[in-house]
Formats: structure tokens, C-alpha cells, sequence
């Protein structure tokens, strides 16, 4: 039997999507694979989705509950006082007696440090890429090809490789315990976003760019005012992936930002993973901590989600 | 920015109009001059002077000291370097095997069955969220005495399984969460590359009474191999990789099961204070995963030619 033994009322058109795909209502014939392949989604989606809730439900569970009863499906006392003690509006004493450590915790400054430092990274080379990108597919200078393939060659390295004198060098600039330092690397470049900037612009059609030429403009003028906004599209996309990175970060600023002053969500889960007994490591509290770690995520699928989900059409296939 | 000034240079140029068609060198270094700083500051410096210290001892603290090729003939020898290279394998083929064919699976029921964008972007959460997270909150699934999945377990009848905490089942164990963490993202490159195939192939194909396997088998799954072969280097490199699920959940334990590659150079260069040895074996992964990407390379142009 067949999925698709009716024939669509009009082909979809290959590799791009629509803005809302029209609901196909052409009866299919019941079939068992179909019903096995429906019920797969839905078991991945499941198996998706019930982590977050597990660590949702820990995050409201009073910390005495989780070891009473950590197999209850619902908390039975819901509480937001791990959030709380988490986001560091707790004393010592009060975090004690909730289930924390009393050690110092303060996810609203890692949150507003891991919005800065996404924030930074995402925006300047975001532009400096598109700037590059953009020299390379268009403007002629020399050694152009050769030295773009030096900046491609780039992407074959391992990060470690190039951490290890990363952080020597920043911390012989002063620049540990330091924003500055801790954004440095990526603020510039990254041979990913140049390579993806300069295939997007070889792509785009020139006509428009050399009209604006014939009368008189200079290059600049051109990307400034005419290339650049017309890649609205691709540098949100561009600028979405660097931030998602960025958000995901974990030993760079690990090695550069220990210091609570600087310390990212992600440093600051590990941080606190190490600060809890080995033995009975406090779940509610890391899983409040987790919670505000995705909620950003979240946010940024909702009002992009499509943006993101398309972008990796294009990483994917270009 | 900069733009009026340069503009304001290109006018005074303006005579010698086809000068200034050959060449934009002016304008031209003002836009790569962020990239070529960050490149040469950020990755060229670094590679050179790992470079220099995989030659020297180091420890962080005094100046480089040469010592020739002593520290490639120590990795070289070194079977602590050498199991933790075969942990990395044993992880990679586990994660890329698994998440590849689940990934397959997915992409292809979404792209036979449905085209809704809340499905394919709730499988993309996992891939979203950072892996310090992912790592906890997988380590609070499978703890040993209060995890949910040995919740299930014992409720059936059989004794609590130390998923982190076996030295059997450590990398099993990372696999499948970061299996968890980066088949939807995988599945929706793949998605991406069948929605390239033409509909019609699927169409006379079964209007001359293939089945969906066959479609699969005969048109899905040969159309697909460029983008095949792309996402298994990808995924191949990025594997290579792990370190964060490591950090989080065992921290290379037990009796260093789990130490992965990335986290053995992290502890020789921050913990051990061996800067030489450390910059010493990221040079010889280098070289390692530089002739696999190059073999998968080869394979890929072979499949590209294929196709066309």
C-alpha cells in the first residue's frame, strides 16, 4: 500500500515552503503503515518533550517532595521557591531551609550575562561577517580567492586547538573575569558566518547592485544602503545560529568567566552542579536553573521558530 | 560607520572610472579588515603558537622550554592518550550510528506523512538547548535512586541500572542522550534535502505500484546521499568533539570510562598544567580528524558524481 496513491492537487513546489501549507484534504486509505508511522512521531515527540517536563515539574516540587517521592507525576505542593532561591532572592538561611546549599547563586545575573554576551556576539559578527562576505563575493582585490580560502581552511581546526593559546593570550591581556575577553574570540568572525554571508551574496541577483553603480554610487554606498537591507532575511538567520551558539557555550567561558560577576547560565549550572554534594546533589534547584536556561529558547522559537527551522534548510543544503 | 569617508574617497576617484572597476582594494580592505584582525588574532596567532608549544615543555606558569619531539614520542606511547582515543571512537560510531538512523527515520515519516512546522520545530528543542543542560537534566532522569527511568525500572521488577555511574554503560549511556540532543536537528537537514526531490519521481513511482519502502530504498535514500554524505562529516567532526555532556554527567569516571579525547587535552593543559603535552595531542587529533574528513570528502564527490 501506499502513502500517496492520490496525486497531490497541485505539486508542492520543491525546496521552498509556504507560508501556510494548504491543508490537503484528499481521502488516503487507511493503512497500518501509516498508522505505525504516525504513532513513531508521536512516541519521538513524546520522548522529546517529557525530559522538560520532568525537569519543570522537579523545578516546582518542594525539595523535600523530590525525596519522599520522586516518582509523583505531578507535584503535589507546587512551589516557585526554587526558582527563588536560584535566582538568588533568597538569604543563605531561607535558601538552607528550601534545600539549597546556602551557597551564593544568582541566575538573574547569569541570565543577564548570558543575554550580554549572546547579545555582543551575535550582532558584531553578525555584521563584520556580513561586511567580509560580502567583500569576498563581490569586490575584486587581490589574493582575494586565496586568502578566503586561508579563512575556510580555518573551519577544519578543532576549537581546542585553538583554545588552549586562546585563553594564554587572554588571560596575558588581563582579560580573565572579563566580558571583553570572554566574547573576544568570536566577536570578529567566524569562518562559518563568512563562508555563509559570501555564499548568500554570490546568490543574490546583481542587477540591482549595478544599477545603483551606473549612477555613480561607490561600493560602500552600495552594501550599506542596498545589499545589506536587502539580507534582512539571511542575517537574522546568520545572527539567530551565532546567538543559539553562543547561548550553548560552555568551556570558553567556562576557562575565560568563572568569576560570578561574569558568570553565562551555562557556567553557572556547572558551577552549581559542583558546588552540590556529590551524594545528593539538589535536583530541585538545578532543575530550576535548567528551566531558566531553555525558557530563552523557548521564547526565541516561538516568535522565530520558523526563521530557525527554515535557516537550517539553508545551512543544511548550500 | 566608516561609509561617508569611504564613499567620499570614491567620488575624488571618480575620474579614473575603469580603475575603479578592476579593482576595490581601498574599500575592499576597510570590509575584510574586522575579519582578517579576528582571524589572525584568534586563529592564525594560536595555531602557530600551539604549534610552538607541542615542541616545548609548558606549564602555563614559566616561559615554553624546546624540547624537541619529546612530546609526540610521550603521546605516541602514552596508552592513557591512546584509551581515551578509543572512548572518543567508541562514542562517535555509537552517537553517529544511532542518531543518523533515527534521524532518517523521522525525516522520512515527516516528509511522507506531514508537513507541520510544530512537529519539526518541538524536535528541535533538544537541539536549542545547551548540552551543560541537556547533561543535567538526563543526569536527574537516570540517577540511580531517584531518577525516573529507574523509577520504571524498578517498578518492573528488576534492580536499579547506574547508567552513569557502570563503567560499561557510560558512553552507551552519552550517546543516547546526546542522541536525544541532535537527531531532530538532523532529521530536519535531511527533511530539508527530500523536499528537494522532486514530487513526481514519488508519484509515477507509485502510480507503477512501488511500495513506501521501495520509495525509501530506490528514490529517497540514493537522492539523498550528497546531503548523506554532508551530515555524516558534520556530525562526525562534531562528535569528535564532545566535552560538555562529558563535564556535566561523569566528568570522564568511571575509572575513566567516559574520558573523551577533548576532556583528557582539557585536563592535561588546566589541571596537570601540561600546556606542551596538551597542544602536543590536540595537534595529533588534528591530524587524525583531518584524514578523516578527507576520506569522507572523497566519498562525497564520488557520491555527487553519482548523482548527476
Amino acid at each position: 500500500m501506499s502513502l500517496t496513491t492520490q496525486v497531490s492537487p497541485a505539486p508542492v513546489a520543491v525546496g521552498e515552503e509556504r507560508p501556510a501549507p494548504p491543508r490537503r484534504r484528499e481521502r488516503r486509505p487507511f493503512s497500518i503503515g501509516r498508522v505505525l508511522g504516525w504513532v513513531v512521531l508521536i512516541v519521538s515527540l513524546v520522548l522529546t518533550l517529557f525530559p522538560f517536563y520532568w525537569m519543570l515539574k522537579t523545578a516546582l516540587t518542594p525539595a523535600a517532595d523530590v525525596i519522599r517521592n520522586s516518582s509523583a507525576f505531578f507535584p503535589d505542593n507546587p512551589t516557585i521557591i526554587n526558582f527563588a532561591r536560584v535566582l538568588g532572592f533568597l538569604s543563605p538561611d531561607e535558601d538552607r531551609a528550601a534545600g539549597g546549599s546556602g551557597a551564593s547563586i544568582n541566575f538573574l545575573l547569569y541570565l543577564w550575562n548570558s543575554v550580554v554576551y549572546c547579545g555582543l556576539i551575535g550582532f558584531f559578527q553578525t555584521l563584520f561577517c556580513a561586511m567580509g562576505g560580502y567583500a569576498f563575493a563581490r569586490l575584486k582585490f587581490p589574493a582575494r580567492n586565496a586568502l578566503f580560502s586561508v579563512l575556510i581552511a580555518a573551519l577544519m581546526v578543532p576549537g581546542i586547538f585553538t583554545l588552549l593559546p586562546n585563553f594564554v593570550l587572554v588571560r596575558d591581556l588581563g582579560l580573565l573575569d572579563n566580558l571583553l575577553g570572554m566574547v573576544a574570540p568570536s566577536l570578529l568572525m567566524t569562518p562559518f558566518a563568512i563562508f555563509f554571508m559570501r555564499q548568500f551574496f554570490l546568490n543574490i541577483p546583481v542587477d540591482v547592485e549595478e544599477a545603483a553603480l551606473l549612477d555613480g554610487a561607490g561600493k560602500a554606498r552600495v552594501f550599506w544602503r542596498i545589499a545589506l537591507p536587502m539580507s534582512k532575511g539571511p542575517l537574522i538567520t546568520i545572527g539567530l545560529i551565532t546567538v543559539v551558539w553562543a547561548w550553548k557555550d560552555f568551556l570558553w567561558p567556562l576557562l575565560i568567566g568563572r568569576d560570578e560577576s561574569v558568570r553565562t547560565v551555562t557556567v553557572g549550572l556547572g558551577v552549581y552542579l559542583q558546588q552540590s554534594p556529590n551524594t545528593q546533589p539538589d535536583w530541585t534547584g538545578l532543575m530550576a536553573g535548567s528551566t531558566l536556561s531553555v525558557i530563552p529558547v523557548l521564547i526565541l522559537l516561538v516568535f522565530l521558530g520558523r526563521r530557525i527551522v527554515e535557516s537550517l534548510n539553508f545551512t543544511g543544503i548550500k | 560607520m566608516s561609509a561617508p569617508s569611504v564613499s567620499a574617497g570614491r567620488r575624488r576617484l571618480a575620474p579614473s572610472a575603469p580603475r575603479r572597476r578592476r579593482d576595490d582594494r581601498r574599500v575592499a580592505l576597510l570590509f575584510i579588515a574586522p575579519v582578517l584582525i579576528g582571524f589572525a588574532v584568534f586563529y592564525l596567532y594560536p595555531t602557530i603558537r600551539g604549534l610552538w608549544w607541542s615542541f616545548t615543555d609548558y606549564s602555563l606558569l614559566g616561559e615554553p622550554e624546546f624540547i624537541g619531539l619529546q612530546n609526540y614520542a610521550e603521546v605516541v606511547q602514552d596508552g592513557e592518550f591512546w584509551n581515551s582515543m578509543g572512548v572518543t571512537l567508541y562514542y562517535v560510531v555509537f552517537n553517529v550510528v544511532s542518531q543518523t538512523a533515527l534521524a532518517l527515520l523521522l525525516a522520512a515519516l515527516m516528509h511522507r506523512l506531514t508537513r507541520s512546522v510544530v512537529l519539526r520545530t518541538t524536535l528541535l528543542i533538544p537541539w536549542l538547548v545547551p548540552n551543560v543542560t541537556v547533561g543535567l537534566i538526563w543526569l536527574w532522569l537516570l540517577d540511580t535512586n531517584l531518577g525516573f527511568v529507574n523509577h520504571l525500572i524498578t517498578g518492573m521488577g528488576f534492580d536499579a541500572v547506574g547508567f552513569f555511574t557502570n563503567p560499561a554503560l557510560g558512553i552507551p549511556t552519552i550517546s543516547l542522550v546526546n542522541t536525544w540532543a541532535f537527531t531532530g536537528y538532523t532529521a530536519l537537514l535531511f527533511y530539508a534535502g527530500m523536499l528537494q526531490i522532486p514530487n513526481d519521481i514519488y508519484e509515477s513511482a507509485s502510480l507503477d505500484g512501488a511500495n513506501e519502502w521501495r520509495l525509501f530504498t530506490r528514490i529517497t535514500l540514493p537522492l539523498l546521499r550528497p546531503i548523506m554524505a554532508l551530515v555524516l562529516v558534520v556530525s562526525l567532526i562534531g562528535s569528535f568533539q564532545i566535552f560538555d555532556t562529558v563535564a556535566v554527567t561523569t566528568r570522564g569516571g568511571p575509572v575513566n570510562a567516559t574520558r573523551v579525547i577533548y576532556y583528557f587535552i582539557y585536563q592535561h593543559a588546566f589541571n596537570y598544567f601540561n600546556m606542551g603535552y596538551a597542544a602536543a595531542m590536540a595537534i595529533v587529533l588534528v591530524v587524525i580528524l583531518g584524514a578523516l574528513t578527507a576520506i569522507q570528502l572523497r566519498l562525497l564527490r564520488a557520491s555527487e558524481s553519482q548523482l548527476a
